[in-house]
């Protein structure tokens, strides 16, 4: 059944996204986490795989919170009703309230001036839709603190405003974050743009399905390409080492300005965290 | 209580013992106050969810962010063993060595951790419930010493293999 146009979700429905969203892991992902089990030799990196599956598992079994760093709530509206925002907008501020209590949520907003703690606020994206929909990206830290922007020419990389430039930033960001994001990744980038627009474009491909590949024929190639490159560095599950840095990498372009070439690179760490509504 | 200083870099070991979680304010804290009770003990990178004295969940926070405080912590309290993930530098290595170790945890395994943690007592609860210090009790908890007190880690081993493949890619 398609979903009904402009149907405002009630503060109950938005809490209920939070719950499956923090305790279940999207089954793609869930796939690809045990099929890399498959593929790997050393005993370290089974040894993680396997607890990361177990954890899943007790995740979904028990309702609880599969990573106690619940993330930063991102919500992506599609909807071609801007009187609707208002109310879906309280909505979502009172699910937010219910679920860091409810689920429970880890308080993840903190002033950065004073300090202080302040519970949750999720960040609300905005986009003028026929379709109505809503997803829930609970993003976690560690592997926002990887993510990067680039800028070509890069000197240092020796990259160019080419497939190659492109290929170099990628694994560079890669080759930095080593463990310290939660590997096995799911990368996200976006190439063009304005500097905010590759950041939440190359976020946004952290919702598509893993299993989705892009239209474009050069983007699809380089997907493929750049995750057998990044799987060649040997980082692993962790960090640790292994066959599985990456399970996936979704690609997005957009114009770009005569003078700008970027490359926003947004890592997720294995617990992608998302759900629509 | 295991003696660290025995292990190698590979060994997974199961700990039962008093813990302390410190994020990048409370090693701040620490630094700056004297805090006895965490002499001698175990440092956990963890900014867990605890509700009602219970722990729902407590899997480990990206250790590199405090590199910069940690050969001063481990001096200044002579602690034994730090758990986290995805490493640390070559300070916190020779501040290691000799005296202590650097075990992994896995990051976002959160549920395998808490079910064998309790809680003992909330430090410094106005730092706000991520970054207070909580003081648990864990029983066989499942590690692996990525860094040893001998001077190894894994994380080099790993960054320097990377790093030939890199260059051979490109």
């Amino acid at each position: 059944m398609p979903p009904e146009k402009n149907t405002i979700p009630s503060t109950e429905t938005i809490a209920c996204l939070y719950t499956r969203c923090a305790t279940e892991l999207p089954s793609d992902v869930c796939e690809k986490l045990r099929e890399s089990l498959k593929k790997e030799e050393s005993d370290t990196a089974k040894y993680i795989l396997k607890t990361i599956i177990e954890n899943i598992d007790l995740a979904k079994k028990e309702s609880k919170p599969i990573c106690q760093d619940t993330g930063t709530p991102i919500f992506y509206i599609n909807c071609d009703n801007t009187q609707h925002l208002e109310s879906i907008k309280k909505h979502i501020e009172t699910a937010t309230k219910q679920a860091t209590e409810k689920i429970p949520l880890r308080p993840n907003a903190v002033d950065p001036i004073t300090g202080t703690n302040t519970g949750n606020k999720p960040i609300i994206h905005i986009e003028q839709s026929d379709i109505f929909k809503i997803d829930l990206l609970m993003k976690g830290g560690g592997s926002e603190n990887i993510s990067a922007i680039y800028t070509l020419p890069d000197t240092k990389l020796n990259a160019n405003r080419d497939i190659e430039g492109i290929k170099r930033c990628v694994l560079d960001a890669v080759f930095h974050a080593q463990g310290k994001g939660c590997p096995p990744y799911i990368i996200g980038i976006a190439i063009g743009g304005n500097i905010e627009q590759v950041a939440h474009l190359s976020k946004k491909q952290l919702l598509r399905n893993l299993n989705d590949r892009s239209k474009d024929e050069q983007l699809n190639k380089l997907e493929t390409e750049l995750l057998e490159a990044i799987n060649r560095l040997k980082i692993g599950p962790m960090g640790l080492g292994g066959k599985t840095t990456a399970l996936s990498v979704k690609i997005a372009k957009t114009h770009r300005h005569p003078a700008s070439y970027f490359i926003g690179i947004s890592f997720s760490c294995w617990a992608l965290r998302r759900q629509s509504l | 209580m295991i003696d660290f200083t025995k292990l190698n870099v590979g060994d997974r070991i199961q700990l039962s013992a008093t813990i302390f979680t410190a994020r990048d304010k409370a090693h701040l804290y620490l630094l700056n106050n004297n805090f006895d009770k965490i002499k001698d003990s175990i440092i956990y990178h963890c900014g867990p969810i605890i509700k009602d004295n219970k722990v729902i969940a407590a899997g480990p926070t990206t250790s590199s962010r405090l590199n910069p405080y940690t050969p001063e912590l481990i001096e200044k309290y002579n602690i034994k063993a730090i758990i986290g993930k995805g490493g640390m530098d070559n300070s916190v290595l020779s501040a290691l060595k000799g005296k202590a170790i650097y075990a992994s945890a896995v990051g976002g395994a959160a549920l395998v951790y808490a079910k064998n943690m309790t809680v003992k007592k909330q430090h410094m609860p106005e730092f706000g419930m991520p970054e207070a210090i909580w003081e648990l009790d864990v029983k066989d908890t499942p590690l692996i010493v990525t860094m040893d007190s001998k001077g190894n880690s894994l994380y080099d081993d790993i960054l320097q293999n990377s790093k030939n493949i890199l260059e051979s890619l490109i």
